[in-house]
């Protein structure tokens, strides 16, 4: 309340001085009008020549105030290898451009200043110099090099692949929150695929049994194929022709995935099932282990999102339909951060960085980096709940109260658990 | 070729002697509204960019009253959105999306595109080309009305009930392709999209009719190396709206098929609001191609001729030549082939690889040479010059501050390995709004005072003029230079509420919070400081007192032409032009400037 009574009040106050000041204003340009409103007098010239020069002094000390009071707020130090190396070349390029910024802009302004028109002096007619603009090119164009080759080098490293043993994490992302996926024992992500999402496999992933799944809820789910079937063809149920229609799309939607389903179950190899019964998912809170190295995997559901580490100076989109990657070691854990931040409340934090709908503000999840004797015995305790005792608890769950309406659909599933657990 | 052209137009020659005689019947329509004669159009450009700024500027102050003090209300948002967006005085997470998206495309491509291409090269073009008016004036006039009916569609869709397009000026899908995924991706987007078609075909007329005219239409005498840089600028930015804004029209395109006729150019693998979609196999990446392969042309289209008009606007106010004709011509010529080669700069971090970033941090830092060589070229100018001070004089001076302060940034952000940790956060919001937005407006409204009494044959009042500047110069610096610190702390754009660093860092939530404020207030003082502006034009076209016919003592032919407009701009014969138009103090000469239509004295040498 307090703020847009602030502002009105603001607003207010400056527009009645505006149009005080224009009234004046003209009311003083009249008196003057035996001079034409193109002829600048010489003292409105100085006015404005000093005014040049007040206002540079202005502009740099507001830019040295603020580089000394928030120059290294909210940023700190990277907590990361090459987020190390980044911030010494972002810092090199700072000062390249700082110096430049103010050598022209200096120059820009003093010159306004300087060389405002006397009585008397005519400007001088200095119409081009070739070498004098060869220098303005190949200075630059020097600096530049430097600039490009050191920028490169640091490029490819840090976006080059990870060694074979760095630690795979996938982190998921949908309209507004994230999910990470760990790759569990044998450090390999097991394989997805979008269509097989259902509300006890929301990463997708791919297993005999979460094809079966997919396919068995694809049909007979609530929504699924034949009920829609059953009530498009049941004659006594009178539809709005456009709910009918909706309906009808729905159907035909649902024959195209289903066809592409029963393809992917053919082509299934059971073999990489154990690839994803041994991953983690994880909400929340990613918890990483100090001076590993990760390589991140990165998803998305439904729009662009963009996983993004300020600390750790990390950042890479989220598209659907394509995995994309970024590796890095994370090497100061949260408690030195908080203590070098002193800070005891700051944490790690995973935002998201690319527009993605209203709750784009929300999207974000905290992130911990342990000591790896902490890390060791938190992934211990992970290691109970992998995605295959999450999978078929959900499962049982989501079934058991069904139990009445379709009791062979229950016993299916728990058959499907009985053969796992067999294995 | 210019003397054909001059052959061409013999009819003109005839009609503007009738002007002595008795004046040509012209109806309030054919003279005011379809009217076809560039002048005039110029000016309805610029009043339909005037009061699309306005509406920008408006929408951004909304917004920035929600970022300064989140989740209090406001009388101020209440009044402008009402219950439905803004219920109990608190902005919707969805229209504060909505506002961001309208700003940036409005400002982009109305107010900087549509309003100072179009106004500019419509007056400037045939007047100091020594032309009668463009290759086709009905051409011309089509433009006008496709880029006001487009204006009015993209107005339209702050109206509709789900609300405007709401996935940010870019407009990426899949976000903007779903309606499930955000309101404003519904009718608002439809909308959007058809408006943005519309702008792009009144772009491409006019472009075609700059590029014709300024090859063909050259007065006698006047070589292209005789042309004055504004035309050279607007030259070069039409050729690159000919060749990049039809990218962007197949990328609305098969937008729209994505959207409308179930394709799947970018669409893949998608479970939106609980329905998983059939599509399969296109890529949002693809979209982002087509897309910035004309949004980097595009900060050149809006850049390049406030570069022009202020070249002009200082060489004559510093009653010097312009230093360096020839290496300006050819910096214009290398930033817009340039131009082309560096979109991907916009997509280090979407998953393209690597290797494609690398190639484009390399032609981008390129464009950093030729930016270069203008910048001390403009500083050269002003060294030793007999500045003179006028309201346009101080514009293009602040031109040259934002042109540089905006532009040693982007050497940041075109590094790909440092964009990492900056890309998408504020710093990218201050980088783009002083290097594109302050110094193009800047540009305009330098135009705007200089060439005021050509376009209404009235004096602008100068000493509202110098507030207005001032006033400018300070609240937009105000505005986007704490930005940059906002961002360097790690501050994402488009977020509607910076309150969420609470959570996990005091200290940033502290800065953010303080400099929001602060940001916002200097953002109100801006827009209030645009009354000063706003009043000083509209008295001046009807109550200013009359222009001289060259009240700025320049060389250029378009203060050869009679104060009062006159169909086929001078009255008799064309002009013939002597010499290049920088002949400013020249030694020998008693006079400080020597017009273009002078001849040159005997054993005189062109510059």
């Amino acid at each position: 309340m307090m703020g847009s009574k602030l502002v009105a009040l603001i607003v207010i106050v400056l527009g009645v001085i505006a149009i005080a000041q224009l009234v004046r204003v003209y009311e003083l340009s009249s008196k003057l009008r035996n001079r034409g409103e193109h002829e600048i007098s010489n003292r409105d010239n100085r006015l404005n020549a000093k005014m040049m020069l007040t206002f540079m002094i202005l502009f740099y000390l507001g830019f040295i105030y603020l580089i000394y009071k928030f120059g290294w707020t909210g940023r700190g130090d990277a907590a990361t290898l090459h987020g190390r190396e980044l911030d010494w070349l972002l810092n090199l390029n700072f000062i390249i451009i700082i110096l430049v910024f103010f050598l022209t802009n200096t120059l820009l302004f003093v010159f306004a200043f300087k060389y405002v028109r006397k009585p008397g002096v005519k400007a001088f007619y200095y119409p081009h110099n070739n070498k004098l603009e060869m220098l303005w090119t190949v200075v630059p164009a020097s600096v530049l090099a430097v600039i490009i080759i050191l920028g490169l080098k640091n490029w490819n490293e840090t976006t080059s692949h990870a060694k074979k043993e760095s630690i795979r994490v996938e982190l998921f992302s949908k309209q507004f929150d994230w999910t990470a996926r760990y790759s569990g024992e044998d450090n390999t992500l097991g394989r997805f695929d979008y269509k097989l999402t259902t509300d006890a496999n929301e990463l997708a992933l791919m297993t005999t049994e979460t094809i079966d799944s997919a396919i068995f809820n694809m049909e007979n789910g609530p929504t699924g194929i034949k009920s829609l079937e059953s009530k498009l063809n049941n004659r006594k149920v009178i539809m709005v022709p456009e709910d009918r229609e909706k309906m009808e799309n729905d159907l035909s939607r649902k024959q195209r995935l289903i066809r592409l389903l029963y393809q992917m179950k053919a082509r299934h190899n059971s073999k990489i099932d154990a690839q994803a019964w041994d991953d983690i998912i994880q909400k929340d809170t990613l918890y990483l282990c100090v001076n590993k190295e990760y390589e991140f995997n990165f998803r998305s559901k439904d729009v662009i999102h963009s996983a993004y580490f300020p600390h750790f100076r990390v950042q890479m989109n989220t598209v659907p339909g394509m995995t994309t990657r970024f590796k890095f070691t994370p090497d100061v854990t949260t408690k030195e951060m908080r203590k070098k931040k002193n800070d005891e409340k700051f944490n790690y934090v995973l935002m998201c960085n690319k527009i993605c709908g209203g709750a784009h503000y929300k999207m974000k999840m905290m992130v911990v980096v342990l000591p790896e004797a902490e890390y060791t015995a938190w992934m211990n305790g992970k290691k109970k709940q992998t995605f295959r005792d999450a999978y078929f608890a959900a499962a049982a769950a989501t079934t058991a109260p069904a139990e009445g309406a379709a009791p062979t659909d229950s016993l299916a599933v728990k058959v499907d658990t009985l053969s796992v657990a067999a294995k | 070729m210019a003397a054909v052209a001059h052959e061409a137009h013999g009819h003109h020659d005839a009609h503007g002697h009738d002007h002595d005689h008795g004046h040509h019947e012209e109806s309030f329509v054919s003279k005011y509204i379809f009217s076809q004669d560039h002048k005039m159009i110029g000016k309805q450009f610029l009043m339909t960019a005037v009061f699309m700024g306005l509406v920008a500027m408006l929408l951004s102050i909304l917004f920035r009253i929600q970022l300064a003090w989140p989740g209090e209300s406001s009388d101020f948002l209440s009044f402008f959105l009402g219950e439905t967006w803004a219920p109990g005085g608190i902005l919707k997470e969805d229209m504060y999306l909505g506002l961001v998206t309208i700003h940036g495309t409005i400002m982009v491509f109305f107010l900087l595109t549509g309003g100072l291409s179009g106004t500019f090269s419509n007056l400037l073009i045939p007047l100091q080309l020594g032309a009668r008016d463009m290759a086709s004036g009905f051409l011309n006039m089509l433009s006008y009305w496709f880029f006001f009916l487009s204006s009015i569609l993209m107005l339209a869709s702050l109206f509709v009930e789900s609300g405007p397009a709401m996935a940010g000026w870019t407009i990426y899908p899949p976000l903007s392709a779903l309606p499930q995924a955000v309101s404003g991706s519904g009718l608002g987007m439809t909308l959007w999209l058809f408006s943005m078609a519309i702008f792009i075909a009144s772009s491409l007329i006019g472009s075609l009719n700059y590029i014709v005219t300024v090859l063909n239409l050259r007065t006698k005498g006047m070589s292209m190396t005789r042309m004055p840089l504004t035309i050279w600028a607007f030259f070069v930015t039409a050729i690159l709206g000919v060749l990049s804004f039809p990218v962007l029209l197949s990328a609305a395109l098969l937008l729209i098929m994505d959207r409308l006729a179930g394709t799947s150019f970018y669409l893949s693998d998608i479970i939106v609001g609980g329905e998983m979609l059939t599509n399969h196999g296109g890529s949002p990446i693809l979209y982002q191609h087509l897309f910035w392969f004309l949004g980097h042309p595009e900060v050149y289209i809006v850049l390049l001729p406030a570069l022009g008009l202020s070249s002009e606007i200082i060489s004559t106010n510093s009653r010097k030549p312009i230093f360096g004709y020839r290496a300006m011509i050819g910096s214009i010529l290398a930033i817009g082939f340039l131009s082309f080669i560096v979109w991907g700069h916009h997509m280090f971090v979407t998953g393209m690889n690597p290797f494609l970033g690398s190639v484009f941090v390399f032609t981008t830092l390129l464009i950093a040479i030729p930016s270069a060589v203008k910048v001390f070229n403009y500083l050269t100018t002003l060294w030793k010059g007999s500045l003179v001070l006028t309201p346009a004089m101080l514009f293009a001076i602040g031109l040259v501050s934002t042109f540089i302060t905006g532009g040693v940034t982007g050497i940041i952000l075109a590094d790909s390995a440092l964009d990492i940790t900056v890309h998408d956060t504020y710093f990218v919001v201050a980088h783009f709004h002083i290097v594109m937005g302050m110094s193009a407006v800047f540009g305009m409204f330098g135009g705007v005072y200089h060439w005021f009494p050509k376009m209404y044959g009235r004096m602008m009042n100068t000493r509202l003029g110098y507030a207005h500047f001032w006033i400018t110069i300070v609240g937009a610096y105000g505005v986007f230079f704490p930005m940059h610190f906002v961002g360097l702390a790690g501050a994402p754009r488009r977020y509607y509420d910076y309150s969420v660093y609470n959570e996990f860092d005091s200290g940033s939530y502290d800065m953010m919070m303080d400099l929001n404020v602060i940001i916002t207030i200097f953002a109100i003082i801006a827009a209030l400081g645009q009354i000063l502006f706003l009043f000083n034009f509209f008295y001046s076209i009807y109550r200013g007192p009359v222009a001289p016919q060259n009240p700025w003592n320049s060389n250029t032919l378009e203060w050869t032409t009679p104060v009062e407009h006159v169909h086929g701009n001078w009255p008799g014969e064309l002009p013939t032009v002597h010499r290049w138009p920088y002949d400013y103090s020249k030694p020998g000469s008693d006079v400080d400037f020597i017009p273009q239509t002078v001849p040159l004295a005997e054993g005189e040498e062109e510059h």
